[in-house]
């Protein structure tokens, strides 16, 4: 990257002279204190805007919302990345970074339960049982990476139980995490692609293309934690987010994304019932 | 150490950066040329556009070329008349990439060796009774040897560094798409620190040393504008 420098024949006196302008610019950029920064796994991207805008409402505090996958979070709150709380895909990493000593255990939380589904922007091209996958004559089939990605990993789980893996492979094309994988499948690069139904429903119904709702016997539930990271634990608003996000109003917000909600133990459970 | 998969994705990148060079060599060294000796008005717009690759960021180029390749972009429906398919995933989708994306890298180095000849060897050989094949064959490319040198090296390094439009475009296939710099990715964030670290410093180690003999092959062949970073 750097070698574009090397490149420039002359250096630019003019930015000399144009310094003193770019530190005006400097003292507006400070953090509120109220602000909340909160990494949140790319499936999550559409329920949690939805769920920070309501919150924000009905409170002075902004929400600030970092997407990402979730190995990157978790690589980056590991190295002290400043956020206040993560929402991941899975639940093996807010569990190792409660064992690091790097979030609150008593903070976590079951948010969600994801849903896979097998999703096509042309319209009726995906049939409600999947035998599109066995007939086979798309182009590519776009899945997460399965080494990185719990949406991928389950639609490899999917492929195996059907016994298509094998005779798919050739086809298979890696998104990074599933934002990335929606991303070749809407843009028509690749055919077919098992995304999160979370991305494709809206108000209850799939917006756009066709799509098959993988029963959940096929694969493992896609459980996801959230936690509280120490550096926040002790911020109020942050517990005000986490009531929040547990009472019903966020509950249903999260449902109509196409997420199940799992039954919390009981005395997380009570917190969750004065969220307003 | 190195696993099966950094090793094929090792191969992959050689085998890429030495294509998408001798491309640019072969398809670079017209439009130096012509850009070197030029009073076109055109001069400007084009030197702007070979430029470009050098101030986007990656992701529009790869954002662009997912578009433009795709089933429904103007390319895609090229390739896909043709009986090719769509690009992305495959090869020669990041072939045509890495042209995109280390073109300035190429044309730039060998522009400027043109340019600095002057016009002068050329017109002594024209005195001579050379023509201008002959003269661009005997005269101007072997005068721009060091610029070409330079362009080489430069565009294959610059190639086995992309990384933004390789994620975008490539579609992380193992010994398709999967370069070393989306390995290392892929390793960091699948949590194989490990890995990681010994990829990421074999890369280190070979990206230091082609810019070494960069600059010590320079050193010798020094020759005025043609030094650059010193």
């Amino acid at each position: 990257m750097n070698m574009r420098c090397i490149l420039q024949p002359k250096p630019l006196a003019m930015m000399w002279r144009l310094l003193p302008l770019l530190a005006l610019l400097l003292p507006t950029s400070f953090v509120r204190a109220e602000e909340l920064t909160i990494a949140v796994a790319s499936n999550f991207t559409a329920p949690m805007r939805e769920i920070a805008a309501r919150f924000e409402a009905q409170s002075d505090h902004r929400v600030a919302l970092v997407f990402g996958s979730s190995g990157k979070i978790f690589a980056q709150i590991s190295h002290g990345a400043p956020y206040q709380a993560f929402f991941s895909a899975d639940q093996s990493k807010p569990a190792r970074l409660v064992e690091l000593g790097l979030a609150n255990g008593d903070s976590r939380f079951t948010y969600a339960e994801g849903k896979l589904a097998l999703w096509s922007r042309q319209p009726d091209y995906v049939d409600d049982q999947g035998k599109v996958l066995k007939q086979g004559k798309f182009n590519r089939l776009a899945l997460a990476n399965p080494k990185l990605a719990p949406y991928g990993a389950a639609a490899l789980e999917v492929l195996q139980n059907l016994q298509l893996a094998e005779q798919n492979r050739s086809r298979w094309v890696f998104g990074e995490n599933i934002a990335q994988t929606y991303q070749f499948v809407a843009s028509g690069n690749a055919e077919l692609g098992f995304v999160a139904l979370s991305q494709i429903l809206r108000d209850g119904r799939v917006s756009q293309g066709s799509a098959w709702v993988v029963p959940e016997e096929l694969y493992n539930p896609i459980r996801q934690d959230a936690v509280i990271l120490k550096s926040a634990e002790k911020q109020s608003v942050l517990r005000e987010f986490w009531r929040f996000i547990q009472g019903p109003e966020a509950r249903k917000i999260i449902e109509s994304y196409g997420y199940g909600i799992v039954a919390q133990l009981p005395e997380k459970s009570s917190q969750s019932g004065d969220a307003e | 150490m190195l696993s099966d998969a950094d090793l094929t994705a090792i191969w992959l990148t050689l085998r890429l950066a030495t294509t998408v060079t001798l491309l640019l060599l072969i398809l670079g060294t017209p439009l130096a040329l012509w850009l070197a000796k030029t009073r076109s008005f055109f001069k400007g717009p084009v030197s702007a556009v070979v430029a470009l690759p050098l101030v986007l960021p990656p992701t529009v180029l790869g954002f662009y070329l997912l578009v433009f390749m795709g089933p429904s972009g103007p390319m895609g429906r090229l390739t896909e008349a043709l009986g090719l398919g769509t690009l992305p995933f495959t090869f020669w989708g990041l072939v045509i990439a890495s042209l995109l994306y280390s073109l300035p890298f190429v044309v730039q180095p060998i522009q400027n060796a043109i340019e600095a000849q002057g016009g002068r060897p050329s017109e002594v050989a024209a005195t001579l009774r050379a023509g201008p094949w002959d003269r661009f064959w005997h005269v101007t490319l072997p005068l721009a040897k060091p610029g070409i040198l330079t362009a080489s090296v430069l565009g294959f390094a610059h190639t086995v560094g992309e990384f933004g439009v390789v994620l975008m475009i490539g579609g992380n296939i193992p010994g398709e798409t999967r370069v070393v710099s989306v390995q290392i990715y892929d390793h960091v964030e699948a949590l194989e620190y490990t890995q990681a670290h010994w990829l990421s410093a074999a890369m280190i180690g070979f990206s230091f040393v082609v810019l070494l003999l960069l600059y010590l092959l320079q050193h010798r062949k020094a020759a005025a504008g043609m030094r650059y970073g010193t």
